[in-house]
């Protein structure tokens, strides 16, 4: 999810509220003739279709008994009919619980701790004059360009080095650093009017003061946009938790649910439960925040990240 | 990034340029504000990056304690090493395969989507919604798919009288498997970026075109098509740096046994096993520091490209 900053683009109208662009609305539908229009919804259908289906066989096995999930022919409906046994089954077992709580607390720390730091940064960078600032933050654009996978081997070493492994700070520190979000940040403080600023310097308060009651509240569409990023970053985050836990009681669930795999190995039911129960929350947060989580990642994507 | 939700200050403009650069007062301090983001950034990105680059040059293990300096040895063997280009041919292959659909259904669904069709939600969420699924999850579901047996996939083939495919054992198909797997699961990113942009593209383009009596092709071959030009560039640069990571959902989905044949390995699992199976530490860091190179030529390449295109 990094290149190079893009600075010239033409993106910026998706953090533009809705109601204030004309441009902002889809074509409108009655313009098509009908014969068109009956194409753009098959269409849209039939991918939605092809979308779908995974998902939905998931569901659907989920909720069988295990003899039921390995009839052939397949069937949709089981003769015995549907079950929550697959799901009692997983939850009783415990660990789910456990890397559930492990996640969220991790992706609450990642996102809270990355947001503050980046947002800081930014507006150093934007907003002060301090010797040797242009190299720091040619050294933070450079970072974009850095594949985080390319540091697990000495990041382990390290990690092993400080005592970390297995802990929850050597999941966490090394996910705080996304050299991107500072350039978005420092892009959208760079287009704040300083009058507001000065008018305040004059009134006599400090650089921080500025930044926490001026600054950030204008920022709120922006900030949100980048929590939103970092946190499904954070949450579905693989490779690192996976090197650097290896007791059960500490992994996240992206990484405990490929215990699952062997753990289960062939009861269909309860594999599809696990991956529909560790999918679920970012799905749920989605629903609740789609027109957020859209402009966020626009405003991300179209960033330069 | 717009500022336009901030008001303007209540008093009579100067007519004079809006002043950039430094203000008369303040700017102190900002050194603390940078401060503890650098910090972090150098002690676990930039640290373990010179770390790491040290490392290329000694033979270090993780099984022994002391390790030789060996110059550029590492770097030697590791270009007459048939696995490094089998696994970034295998990369490359992936890089391409994955990176077309992906770019051209998101821009298909994007399309679609922005006719206005009733129903913006629910489309919008059953495209996107795959992308917010933990890779383990998409993993678990899509091996349930591709299975021999039972798989929903070659229950489907049969259903209309074609052959069964091997999704998870055939040489020829494991890694087009990772394709599909991915396709479905990322193509929500890029069918917002595109959709971002065409919400970005002003009414009154099209209203101008209506007025001239342009119909739904050449509005779309006409104006929509060529204003997306720089956003596809974009859109095509993202998944190619992206997809040349592959490792979490190849690894998961061959149970870290490089699929059929060793025929999905990526290089970063070349990498990855090198250094946490064999423990050989420093070989694999001198093949990361290869494929960053790559990494960092490609981006170089593409800011050539975009420089050229906009003179």
């Amino acid at each position: 999810m990094t290149t190079a900053p893009d600075t010239a683009n033409p993106a910026t109208a998706p953090v533009l509220p809705r109601a204030r662009s004309r441009a902002a609305e889809p074509t409108d539908i009655r313009r098509y003739t009908p014969l068109a229009r009956a194409g753009i919804i098959t269409a849209l259908a039939v991918l939605a279709v092809l979308w779908l289906a995974p998902l939905f066989w998931a569901v659907v096995t989920s909720l069988k008994q295990e003899a039921d999930t390995t009839v052939v022919p397949l069937e949709v409906v089981p003769d015995r009919g549907f079950t929550l046994q697959a799901y009692a089954s997983v939850l009783a077992n415990g660990n789910l619980v456990t890397w559930f709580v492990n996640s969220t607390v991790v992706t609450v720390v990642i996102t809270v701790l990355t947001v503050a730091l980046s947002a800081a940064a930014a507006y150093g960078f934007s907003r002060t004059r301090f010797r040797g600032r242009n190299v720091l933050f040619a050294l933070t654009i450079a970072g974009i360009m850095v594949p985080p996978q390319i540091l697990i081997v000495p990041l382990y070493r390290q990690m092993l080095a400080m005592g970390l492994a297995d802990t929850y700070a050597g999941i966490i520190l090394p996910q705080l650093v996304l050299p991107a979000m500072v350039f978005i940040l420092k892009k959208f403080f760079d287009g704040i009017p300083r009058e507001l600023e000065e008018a305040a310097r004059v009134d006599g308060a400090g650089q921080l003061r500025i930044f926490l009651q001026i600054v950030l509240p204008l920022s709120r569409s922006i900030l949100a946009a980048v929590s939103i990023f970092v946190f499904i970053h954070a949450w579905n985050n693989f490779l690192w938790p996976f090197i650097i836990t290896s007791d059960p009681g500490l992994m996240t669930l992206p990484v405990g649910l490929v215990q699952v795999q062997s753990a289960f190995g062939v009861r269909y039911a309860q594999v599809m439960a696990s991956a529909i129960l560790a999918g679920l929350p970012l799905i749920v947060v989605f629903m609740l925040f789609q027109r957020q989580i859209i402009r966020g990642v626009a405003t991300t994507g179209l960033g330069g990240t | 990034m717009s500022a336009g939700t901030v008001a303007a200050p209540g008093r009579v403009e100067q007519p004079t340029a809006p002043r950039r650069g430094p203000s008369l007062v303040g700017g102190r301090g900002g050194i603390w504000f940078v401060l503890p983001f650098m910090a972090v950034y150098a002690a676990f990105v930039l640290w373990p990056l010179l770390y790491g680059l040290g490392m290329s040059f000694f033979d270090t293990s993780l099984v022994r304690a002391e390790s030789r300096f060996v110059g550029l040895d590492n770097y030697v063997r590791l270009f007459a090493d048939a696995e490094v280009w089998r696994t970034l041919g295998i990369t490359v292959l992936f890089t391409i395969g994955s990176t077309i659909p992906l770019v051209v259904i998101a821009l298909v669904m994007a399309l679609l989507v922005q006719t206005g069709v009733r129903g913006q939600w629910l489309w919008r969420f059953v495209y996107f919604a795959p992308f917010l699924l933990p890779v383990a999850t998409v993993v678990l579901i899509w091996q349930w798919l591709f299975s021999g047996d039972y798989g929903l996939l070659n229950a489907a083939l049969t259903g209309i009288g074609l052959p069964e495919v091997g999704w998870l054992t055939d040489p020829a198909v494991g890694l087009w498997s990772v394709v599909l797997l991915t396709v479905w699961w990322t193509i929500g990113f890029n069918f917002l970026l595109y959709l971002a942009a065409l919400q970005a593209i002003p009414a009154q383009l099209y209203e101008a075109a209506e007025i001239d009596g342009a119909g739904g092709w050449r509005r779309l071959f006409g104006i929509t098509l060529p204003l997306l030009n720089r956003t596809t560039g974009l859109v095509v640069v993202l998944q190619v740096l992206a997809s040349l990571k592959l490792f979490d959902q190849a690894y998961i989905l061959f149970r870290a046994n490089g699929g059929p044949g060793g025929s999905a390995t990526p290089i970063l699992q070349y990498i990855y096993d090198t250094g946490f199976t064999d423990y050989r530490l420093g070989y694999a860091s001198a093949i990361s520091y290869v494929f960053f190179v790559l990494i960092i030529l490609i981006a170089l390449v593409q800011a050539r490209l975009s420089r050229r295109s906009e003179a």
